[in-house]
C-alpha cells in the first residue's frame, strides 16, 4: 500500500535505527514523550523499542482521548442515558471505561439504556432521523482530529430542523494539554519527570498545523517533531529529535509533511469556532483542572447542546483508589509501576481508562509488551503450576 | 450436478408462529422448504431422528450455533455458513464428515423467500460437500425475541486410522502453518455491516475444507494440530492453543499472508487482521521435518493455495504467542479483550 509499506521497510528502519545508534550520545539519556496515544500504539505494534539503543527512552503522554475524560464526565453520560431515557451514541472506545463504582455504558446498555456504539458522527444524526419521538445525544469526545466531525453533525442537524439531537461535548485541546504537563512540578520543580523533546501529534496536527507548538518549543526550552503514527516515521522523528537535542535547538519540526502543514486545515478550523468555544476551565483525568483547555457548543448552538437539555445531578464521582492512571498518563509512572496492573486490572477487568482504551499506555503495555515485564513471568509460571 | 433452485416468485409472505406450532402451516414449511430442498434418502425417511451407517473407526462429533449480521454478505450467508463452519469443526478433527443436523430459530415475520435463499444455499454447500443433512428442527419465536434467523448445525465425521490430531500434541520446535491469507471473511462482514458500509472487491473465504484437511493427513498422518481461526482470528486460535498445550509460539510477520483489500480497509478502520475472522482457513501444527512436504500437499489444493510456514512452536512459562513484526522488532500477540473495534482517530 503506497505511503504504508514503505513506512514500514525493515531494510530502512535497520538504516535508521543504526543512525540513532550513531548519533545518540552514550553519556546522556534521550527522555522523549509521546503525547498521542496513536504513538504509543505504534511503538508497541511494532517493536520499536526493539531497535533503539537503552539510552532512548519513550515517555507515554496523556494523548488517548478516552483516558483523559475523567470520572465525572462519564459518569454523567450515563445519568443522561438512563435518567433522561434517551439514545446515547457513542464511540466503541467508550463502552467498556469504567466509572464510578466501576459502572460502564456497557454495563448501563446490560441493565436496560438506550446505548449504541457508532463509527462516526453521521450514523448518530441518522439515529435522529429515524427515530423522530426520541432524543438522541451524541456523547463527542476527542482531540482536535475528532472535532470538525461533531461541528458538521451539529451543522447539519441545524440545516435538517432535528430538534431530538444534541451532543455532549468533551472535545479538548492538545497544545494546553502540552503547556500544563510542561508546567507541572513533576517536570518544573522535582524532576521526577525529565522530558528532552515531543514527538507531536499526527492527525490532531494535520487539522491544527504545526504553528501552535512553536510558543511552548520556544517557551520551554523543548523540541517537537511533528510525527506521522508509522513505525518508520517515529524512528525517523525520534532520530530529528535526538540531532536536535544533541544541537541545542528546540524548534518545531514536522516530520509528516506528507499531511501536516505550518497552517493545517483552515476550513476545518474556521468550522470548528463556528460551532465551538473555549471552556475557560476543563478538568482532564490525570492533569486536573486545565485551564482553556476544551471546547463548548457556542450560545447560537445552544440548542443542539446535551448539557443545557439535560440536567446532571450533583453526584461525587470516584476512581478506583490505587489506580495509577492518573500518574502514568503525566509520564510520573510508568503502568508497571501500578499494583493493579496485571493483577486485578487486565484488558478484560480494567480497573482504569489507561486499560481500555486500545491506545492507552497500561492496554499497549499489557497487549503488546509484557515479555519484557520482568513482573510477569513468575505470575505466568505460577498459574501454569 | 442439479442445484436445486429456489422459488422466490411463489414464496410470499413471512414466517408467523403457526409455523412452528406444530400444526398444517408447520408440516407444510417443512415439506415444502425444508425437505424439498435438502432432500437426501436418510431425511426424506421423515424419522424424528436419523439412522445412519456409520464406518469403523472414532467418531467426531461437533455442534456450532450461527447467529450473523448480516445474514448476505459477499461470497456467502448464514446458510452456506452453518455448513462450512461445522464441516470444518469435524475436518479439523483431522476427521472425514459424513452427516449434518441444523435446527433453525425463526423469528416471526422473517420473509419466506429469505429463507429459501438461505435454505437454498445450505442445500449446495451440503451438495457441494458430499455431506448430507440428515435431520433437523424449526422455531418460531415472536417478533423481537430473535434476529431473523439462527441455525444450529452438528456434524458427525469418522478420523483414519493413524491420525491423532488433539492440540495438546503442540510441542516446541514445530513449524505452523497456514493455508491462506487473513481477515477475508471479517472484512467482507464488516463492509456490508450497518452504519459501516464500503465498498470492496473481499469476499468471505467461507468454504469447507475437509477434502484439504484429507489430503493433508493423507500425506503426513502425524499431524499434531489443525484449527479453523475463526472468530478471534489467527491470534485467538494461536493463543488458545499455546495455553492449552503449555507452548509458546514465535511467528514472522512478513510471512503471513494478507490480500491487499483486506490489509487496506483493516488500514483504514484500524483493525489488526491477525484479530479479525475467517472462515475458509486452516491452522496446522507439524515436526519441522514434515513441514516444506506439507507446504506443497496444501499448496496443491486449490484451497491452500496461499499456504505458508508463519512461524514456530517455542518453549515459553508465559505461553506467550510472539512476532517478528515487519521492521524487526517483536510484539506480543495477545488475546483479544471483547469486540475489536474501529479506533477513535
Amino acid at each position: 500500500m503506497k505511503y504504508v509499506d514503505e513506512f514500514r521497510d525493515r531494510e530502512l528502519a535497520k538504516t535508521v535505527a543504526e543512525a540513532i545508534r550513531r548519533e545518540a550520545r552514550p553519556e546522556r539519556t534521550y527522555n522523549i514523550m509521546e503525547f498521542c496515544g496513536g504513538h504509543t500504539h505504534a511503538i508497541f505494534r511494532y517493536g520499536v523499542k526493539d531497535l533503539m539503543p537503552e539510552n532512548v527512552r519513550f515517555v507515554h503522554g496523556p494523548g488517548c482521548p478516552v483516558c483523559v475524560l475523567p470520572v465525572r464526565r462519564l459518569d454523567d453520560a450515563v445519568e443522561i442515558a438512563e435518567r433522561h431515557g434517551v439514545i446515547l451514541c457513542t464511540y466503541g472506545d467508550m463502552m467498556r471505561v469504567p466509572g464510578t463504582k466501576q459502572r460502564s455504558l456497557i454495563r448501563a446498555k446490560a441493565d436496560g439504556a438506550d446505548i449504541r456504539m457508532v463509527y462516526s458522527t453521521l450514523d448518530a444524526l441518522k439515529i435522529a432521523r429515524d427515530n423522530p419521538d426520541r432524543e438522541v445525544v451524541f456523547f463527542a469526545i476527542g482531540f482536535e482530529t475528532t472535532t470538525p466531525p461533531t461541528a458538521v453533525a451539529i451543522r447539519q442537524a441545524e440545516k435538517e430542523g432535528l430538534r431530538n439531537f444534541s451532543v455532549f461535548c468533551n472535545h479538548v485541546l492538545t497544545p494546553s494539554a502540552i503547556s500544563h504537563i510542561l508546567q507541572s512540578p513533576e517536570v518544573r520543580e522535582l524532576g521526577t519527570v525529565r522530558i528532552d523533546g515531543f514527538l507531536g501529534p499526527s492527525h490532531v496536527s494535520s487539522v491544527i498545523g504545526s504553528e501552535p507548538y512553536e510558543y511552548f518549543a520556544e517557551e520551554f526550552g523543548k523540541p517537537v517533531v511533528i510525527a506521522g503514527f508509522e513505525p518508520l516515521d517515529v524512528m525517523q522523528s525520534a532520530l530529528m529529535l535526538i540531532r536536535q537535542i544533541n544541537e541545542g535547538r528546540h524548534e518545531v519540526e514536522n516530520e509528516y509533511t506528507r499531511v501536516v502543514t505550518r497552517e493545517g486545515n483552515l476550513k476545518a478550523q474556521s468550522l470548528v469556532s463556528e460551532v465551538f468555544e473555549l471552556r475557560t476551565s476543563f478538568e482532564w483525568r490525570g492533569l486536573g483542572t486545565v485551564p482553556y483547555s476544551a471546547l463548548k457548543i457556542r450560545e447560537a448552538h445552544a440548542a443542539f447542546d446535551a448539557e443545557r437539555r439535560f440536567e446532571v445531578s450533583e453526584k461525587k464521582s470516584r476512581e478506583v483508589k490505587s489506580c495509577e492512571c492518573p500518574a502514568i498518563l503525566r509520564g510520573v509512572k510508568k503502568p508497571t509501576d501500578c499494583k493493579l496492573f496485571g493483577t486485578v486490572c487486565t484488558p478484560d477487568t480494567p480497573m482504569g481508562s489507561c486499560m481500555v482504551s486500545s491506545e492507552g499506555a497500561c492496554a499497549a503495555y499489557w497487549t503488546y509488551g509484557r515479555h519484557r515485564d520482568p513482573v510477569r513471568r513468575p505470575r505466568a509460571k505460577e498459574e501454569a503450576a | 450436478m442439479n442445484a436445486p433452485q429456489p422459488d422466490l416468485a411463489r414464496r410470499k409472505g413471512s414466517v408467523d408462529m403457526a409455523h412452528g406450532g406444530g400444526g398444517r402451516a408447520m408440516a407444510e414449511l417443512i415439506s415444502d422448504l425444508f425437505q424439498r430442498h435438502l432432500s437426501n434418502p436418510i431425511l426424506d425417511q421423515g424419522n424424528d431422528a436419523a439412522l445412519l451407517n456409520v464406518p469403523p473407526g472414532r467418531l467426531v462429533m461437533s455442534t456450532d450455533g450461527h447467529v450473523i449480521s448480516p445474514l448476505f454478505f459477499p461470497g456467502g450467508d448464514i446458510g452456506s455458513l452453518a455448513v462450512h463452519g461445522t464441516l470444518n469443526d469435524v475436518a479439523t478433527a483431522g476427521a472425514r464428515p459424513l452427516y449434518l443436523t441444523a435446527g433453525f430459530i425463526l423469528e416471526e415475520g422473517f420473509p419466506l423467500a429469505d429463507l429459501e435463499r438461505i435454505v437454498v444455499s445450505m442445500a449446495l454447500a451440503a451438495r457441494d460437500a458430499g455431506v448430507p443433512i440428515v435431520t433437523g428442527d424449526t422455531k418460531v419465536v415472536e417478533k423481537g425475541k430473535g434476529d431473523g434467523v439462527f441455525i444450529t448445525t452438528t456434524g458427525l465425521g469418522v478420523v483414519p486410522e493413524g491420525v491423532h490430531v488433539s492440540v495438546e500434541r503442540a510441542r516446541p520446535g514445530q513449524a505452523i502453518l497456514l493455508s491462506g491469507s487473513i481477515g477475508d471473511h471479517g472484512v467482507a462482514i464488516l463492509s456490508k455491516r450497518e452504519n459501516l458500509e464500503f465498498e470492496t472487491e473481499i469476499r468471505s473465504d467461507s468454504a469447507a475444507l475437509h477434502t484439504l484437511v484429507a489430503n493433508m493427513v493423507a500425506d503426513v498422518p502425524g499431524i499434531a494440530v489443525l484449527r479453523d481461526p475463526t472468530r478471534g482470528g489467527l491470534a485467538a486460535t494461536l493463543n488458545e492453543i499455546a495455553r492449552t498445550a503449555g507452548v509458546g509460539m514465535h511467528l514472522d510477520e512478513t510471512r503471513i499472508p494478507v490480500k491487499r483489500d483486506v490489509a487496506a480497509a483493516c488500514e483504514l478502520l484500524g483493525l489488526d487482521p491477525l484479530y479479525v475472522a475467517n472462515e475458509g482457513k486452516l491452522i496446522c501444527l507439524c515436526e519441522a521435518d514434515d513441514a516444506e512436504r506439507l507446504l506443497a500437499v496444501m499448496k496443491a489444493h486449490p484451497l491452500g493455495r496461499d499456504a505458508a510456514i508463519i512461524g514456530t512452536v517455542t518453549e515459553d512459562d508465559a505461553h506467550l504467542v510472539e512476532m517478528e513484526t515487519e521492521i524487526g522488532g517483536l510484539r506480543v500477540v495477545d488475546w483479544l479483550s471483547g469486540e475489536q473495534l474501529p479506533r477513535i482517530c
